[in-house]
């Protein structure tokens, strides 16, 4: 598709076919395209809210569908996030003058020993993409690191990452150390990280395990909701 | 503990290493066959790929091992394989019996930040590592990859000059230090050993005496 898709002028499309080239573009992981884009609905009088849901979440979620399926691999992801953080940048400012409050509040964090994070930004990315605030702590996070940003943060959600064998363990330690501080029942906790599974997540405590980030948007909310 | 013929299915990252451990011990009674080594970017289609070799070869050996670790298939492996009674190599990943669990431990702790490379991986990397993770196509997400790493460390099997240059090359171009720690095959050997040493064809006086061994 590559050279009629060179002549495509972004700005002569209407919003219908921009929104489907822009589902194409953050597919394809073309950042320049994405922001353009996101541009010329703003131009147009789109709401940055809406730009958001309809077009950069919507879009990232198609990608989503296609990395679970075995479609699309790790660098067409990163590629894609990187296209849809391109697309936020332009909006952030806009979302943080129009006051609208965030849904709920999470603490995330890749655990000690581990310093995978790739699936931990995209879950943090589509959090505030779903209007979360978001505190990522980064990786290699220790028990009290994870305890220190709790009580600071006051969040409503911990979320925490592993993608090691070895490093999945320490997700108990945290939980126990909030439990210790008779902090655990102040927040609800989200696990995930590809090795994981329901069954571990029940078994050190936590309140769910995630298997890719729509699934933590959605449990999240369900979450902070109360119908969870 | 094997008996008779042992057929054992190998990554095919660790394989030149088992048959250079068989042949230095002279096993003449275990036979190796690989898997493809790309399935390590993809975890959760080994145990099936696994256990489709089992199949497939089941009936040419009298004992099977798999010279797999759990390698991220978080307990998926296992649970192909405890059903059939067949054993695999401890530990979580590669990394971890090439050094040993302790020193692979200590590693980690020293410099949490290190990313490993075995023999394998050095002579393959452009394959596995680079194109494995699309930089060949992307060399822009190499910071997003390899940012949060201060360290490559070559946990060396043959110790060959050539292999370390290599190693030291491949640092250079992630932009990391360079580490270089010579295990030889002492730890995976150490693994091996148990399950495959006692083994072997049948003796007439031998406890495994197995009948189509005996001519
Ligand atoms: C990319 C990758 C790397 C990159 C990491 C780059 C980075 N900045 O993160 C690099 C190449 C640097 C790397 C290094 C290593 N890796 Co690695 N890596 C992978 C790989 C191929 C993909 C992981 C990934 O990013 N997936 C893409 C994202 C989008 O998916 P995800 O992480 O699963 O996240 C999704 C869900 O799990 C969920 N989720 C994730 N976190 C969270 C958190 C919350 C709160 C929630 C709700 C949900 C959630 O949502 C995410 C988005 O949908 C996996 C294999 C695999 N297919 O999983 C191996 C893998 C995880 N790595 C592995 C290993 C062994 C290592 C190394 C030790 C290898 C080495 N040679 O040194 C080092 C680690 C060293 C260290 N000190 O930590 C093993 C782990 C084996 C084991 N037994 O644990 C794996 C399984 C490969 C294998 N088969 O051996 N790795």
């Amino acid at each position: 598709m590559t050279e009629e898709y060179d002549d495509i002028i972004l700005a002569d499309l209407s919003d219908e076919e921009l929104i489907e080239q822009m589902y194409d573009d953050l597919y394809d992981g073309l950042a320049d395209e994405v922001a353009e884009g996101t541009q010329i609905l703003l131009d147009r009088g789109w709401e940055a809210k809406r730009i958001l849901d309809e077009v950069l979440v919507a879009g990232m979620t198609i990608v989503g569908v296609d990395f679970r399926d075995g479609i699309l691999f790790v660098p067409e992801v990163l590629m894609a996030a990187n296209s849809m953080k391109a697309g936020m940048e332009l909006l952030r400012p806009i979302l943080a003058d129009t006051g609208a409050k965030p849904i709920g509040k999470m603490v995330i964090g890749t655990v000690k020993g581990d310093i995978h994070d790739i699936g931990k930004n995209l879950v943090g990315m589509m959090m505030e993409g779903a209007g979360f605030e978001v505190v990522d702590l980064g990786i290699n996070v220790e028990a009290e690191t994870f305890a220190a940003a709790l009580i600071e943060h006051r969040p409503d959600i911990l979320g925490m990452s592993a993608l090691l064998t070895t490093t999945m363990p320490y997700m108990q330690v945290v939980i126990d150390t909030l439990t210790e501080r008779g902090l655990r029942d102040d927040f609800t906790v989200l696990v995930g990280g590809a090795p994981l599974n329901e069954e571990f997540s029940q078994a050190i405590g936590a309140d769910a395990y995630c298997r890719d980030a729509a699934v933590a948007v959605e449990t999240a909310r369900r979450f902070v909701e109360g119908t969870a | 503990m094997a008996t008779g013929r042992v057929m054992v299915i190998a990554c095919g990252a660790i394989a030149r290493e088992v048959l250079r451990i068989r042949d230095m011990n002279g096993w003449d009674h275990v036979e190796v066959q690989c898997l493809p080594a790309g399935l390590h970017n993809t975890p959760q289609a080994i145990p099936k790929a696994v256990s489709d070799k089992i199949e497939q070869v089941r009936n040419q050996a009298d004992t099977l091992f798999v010279a797999y670790a759990d390698c991220g298939t978080a307990g998926a492996l296992d649970r192909v394989l405890e059903p059939l009674n067949i054993e695999r190599l401890p530990g979580a990943h590669c990394y971890e019996f090439f050094a040993g669990s302790e020193a692979f431990g200590d590693l980690t702790d020293e410099q949490p930040g290190s990313f490993y490379l075995t023999d394998f991986l050095v002579r393959h990397f452009e394959r596995l590592v680079i194109q494995g993770l699309g930089l060949d196509r992307h060399p822009e997400l190499a910071g997003q990859y390899f940012g949060n790493y201060r360290r490559v460390v070559h946990l060396a099997q043959d110790g060959s000059r050539s292999l370390r240059r290599q190693a030291a090359g491949h640092a250079k171009r992630l932009g990391l230090d360079f580490d270089y720690r010579q295990f030889g095959d002492g730890p995976l050997a150490a693994a091996l050993t148990p399950v495959l040493e006692n083994a072997g064809p049948a003796t007439d006086n031998g406890p495994s005496a197995s009948l189509e061994k005996t001519p």
